[in-house]
């Protein structure tokens, strides 16, 4: 079975936001960059099934060089080889005909990518590629379990959870569930020696145009300093919230 | 061409959140001189005409076996089918979970680009753009679009139904279910009674120092007064003191209520990038010094444990006497 893991390379959650002075891109300086969080629950899970079902793990990022310290860590974990697209990655259905084209080439069973990146927060990316496939999508999976070629999930809903199942080939976009917080793993030193001489494979970018533009970046209006009120005087905050504030 | 929204409805019924995409619609269409029509998938338990009190022309209600589940691919398929039936070029989808599930695979079957996270009104018709967030509430750009075609998903609560008072003519329109191998749905579980917080207008919301889950009755007594969906910080639904559905933040989910209400919970970075956005937000926290103050509206330095009741008690009041 041939797992394929979508990593995107994100800056780190405690990354101060900041844009460049004329506001047209993001501003990278000093700034860390991991493993996107929703995929690190992804590729734990894909670990997971390398170990009881023997599947081999391929990572991919639709990224330039800069990206490969971040794959390199996803081998450490676990994966078996990297891809990584040499192209910017501007745009969502640029990345998806991408990585669906890999697909399309490497005979992968499943995909398995995150919910949401937490930079773009665009959460286009993994239906996108299951649509272009024509391959079964459950968004905000929160549980996977293989059952021969037929898998169970659970999938998030408005109010709840939903028990679904599909056959292989198909495409998750998962997060917390598809393993807990705890079960997370992380490079260890064995894995980070294996990782330098596992194979990262460059590719050129399939052709494909971008259907979006980013323009200006802006950051949210700051907010005028807190109203503190006192403790004893729960019928003040209620007058506040009801008069000015206008939530109640 | 027009615009088409996609009027969602759970278990037949429509939600506020329904009229709030209706509304979307009808503005986008004023802005772009047409006219904008609404698309009900599915069995419906109440009548779709009361779209038109908020500004659609037109409501076509598709129906079938292939849509009595919710499938993201087959959604998404028949409604590129009825756009391009519709001379759509604008597809507004309200980003819910169904919403964010079908709308890439809309936007693949229709060629349309895909414009998500979008926090407003659209702010210019040609080329058409849109505002939308990014870096979790950490920032806003501006995405433009020059295709064809597009696809708006845009955040639950961005902006406020408005009921102009018309009508809309209801039909029924086929679509098919494309090619597409679709996911078997086995079991549903939507908890009875809970406001899904995507969409709640007011959130309660408790952290670490409510030190167990046998303390959250309070937090759940305020929510019931204020009618207010109930979330949590991160480290609270990995303890399992509450479900993960009630895990916000960067990494959990994002919302922006108008009213947040944060009992006991620092105010970390990753918190705060999914709350943010919340209109007006209130700090209950025992330390003045909690960095959550600092992003906070009104703050009370206090015990939770007699804060919140005494703030549920002054709430009981102000609504026996208004
Ligand atoms: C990659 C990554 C992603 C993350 N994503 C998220 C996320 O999405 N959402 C999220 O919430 N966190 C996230 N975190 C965790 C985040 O960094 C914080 O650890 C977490 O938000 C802290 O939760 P807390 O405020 O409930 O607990 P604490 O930080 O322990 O705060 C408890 C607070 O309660 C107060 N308190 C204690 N007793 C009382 C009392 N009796 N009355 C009133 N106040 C009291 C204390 O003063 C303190 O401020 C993430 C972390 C990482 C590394
Ligand atoms: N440039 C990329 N390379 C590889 N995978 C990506 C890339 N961008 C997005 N993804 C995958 O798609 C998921 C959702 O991303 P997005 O649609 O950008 O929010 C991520 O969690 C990744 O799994």
């Amino acid at each position: 079975m041939k797992v394929l893991v979508c990593i995107s390379h994100v800056p780190d959650t405690t990354s101060k936001i900041n844009f460049t002075a004329d506001n047209s891109a993001f501003d990278k300086n000093g700034v860390q960059y991991v493993i996107n969080p929703y995929d690190e629950f992804g590729l734990t899970r894909a670990v997971w099934l390398k170990e009881k079902q023997g599947a081999s793990i391929t990572v991919l990022n639709v990224g330039n060089k800069e990206t490969e310290p971040t794959l390199r860590k996803a081998l450490a974990i676990g994966a078996d080889t990297a891809i990584r697209v040499e192209a910017e990655p501007t745009d969502a259905f640029f990345v998806a005909q991408q990585i669906a084209a890999v697909a399309k080439e490497g005979g992968y069973d499943l995909i398995i990518a995150g919910r949401e990146s937490i930079d773009y927060n665009g959460g286009q990316v993994p239906g996108m590629v299951a649509a272009l496939l024509g391959w079964p999508f459950v968004n905000a999976c929160a549980g996977m379990e293989a059952n021969g070629d037929t898998y169970d999930f659970v999938r998030e809903i408005d109010g709840g959870k939903e028990k679904l199942s599909a056959s292989t080939p198909f495409v998750v976009a998962g997060q917390k569930g598809l393993v807990e917080e705890k079960d997370l793993r992380i490079p260890n030193m064995r894995g980070i020696m294996q990782a330098r001489t596992k194979p990262l494979e460059v590719k050129a970018p399939v052709e494909a145009v971008n259907k979006t533009q980013t323009g200006a970046f802006s950051k949210p209006a700051p907010k005028s300093a807190v109203k503190m009120v006192d403790a004893e005087n729960m019928a003040e905050l209620v007058r506040m919230l009801h008069e000015e504030a206008k939530v109640i | 061409m027009s615009v088409l929204v996609y009027l969602e409805s759970w278990e037949g019924k429509f939600k506020k959140n329904t009229w709030e995409a209706a509304t979307y619609a009808a503005k986008t269409a004023s802005m772009l001189g047409t006219e904008a029509i609404g698309l009900c998938i599915g069995k419906l338990d109440e009548d779709a005409s009361e779209a038109g009190n908020y500004g659609l022309s037109k409501v076509l209600h598709l129906e079938g076996d292939a849509f009595n589940q919710f499938d993201a691919n087959v959604y998404g398929a028949a409604i590129a089918e009825v756009a391009a039936a519709q001379s759509a070029n604008t597809v507004i989808v309200s980003a819910t979970f169904n919403g964010k599930a079908l709308a890439p695979a809309l936007s693949i079957q229709a060629d349309a680009a895909l414009l998500s996270n979008v926090v407003a009104l659209p702010e210019n018709a040609s080329p058409f753009s849109v505002k939308r967030g990014v870096f979790s509430g950490k920032g806003f750009n501006v995405l433009t679009s020059d295709a064809a075609k597009r696809i708006v998903l845009f955040v639950p609560n961005s902006i406020a139904p408005e009921a102009t008072g018309g009508n809309a003519s209801v039909e029924g329109t086929s679509a098919g279910q494309g090619s597409i191998s679709p996911v078997a749905v086995k079991e549903v579980d939507r908890v009875k009674g809970k406001i899904p917080l995507p969409e709640a207008e007011r959130v309660i919301s408790g952290g670490r120092g409510l030190k167990g889950p046998e303390n959250w009755g309070m937090i759940e007594e305020l929510a019931e007064v204020l009618d207010a969906g109930t979330a949590c910080s991160k480290p609270v639904s990995d303890m399992d003191w509450r479900p993960h559905s009630e895990h916000v933040g960067q990494t959990g989910i994002a919302i922006k209520p108008n009213l947040y209400v944060a009992v006991g919970i620092s105010g970390a970075i990753q918190h705060l990038a999914g709350v943010s956005a919340s209109k007006t937000i209130v700090v209950i926290n025992k330390d003045p010094e909690a960095p959550f103050f600092k992003a906070a509206d009104y703050g009370v330095v206090g015990d939770a444990f007699e804060v919140v009741p005494k703030l549920t008690e002054e709430i009981k009041k102000f609504k026996a006497a208004n």
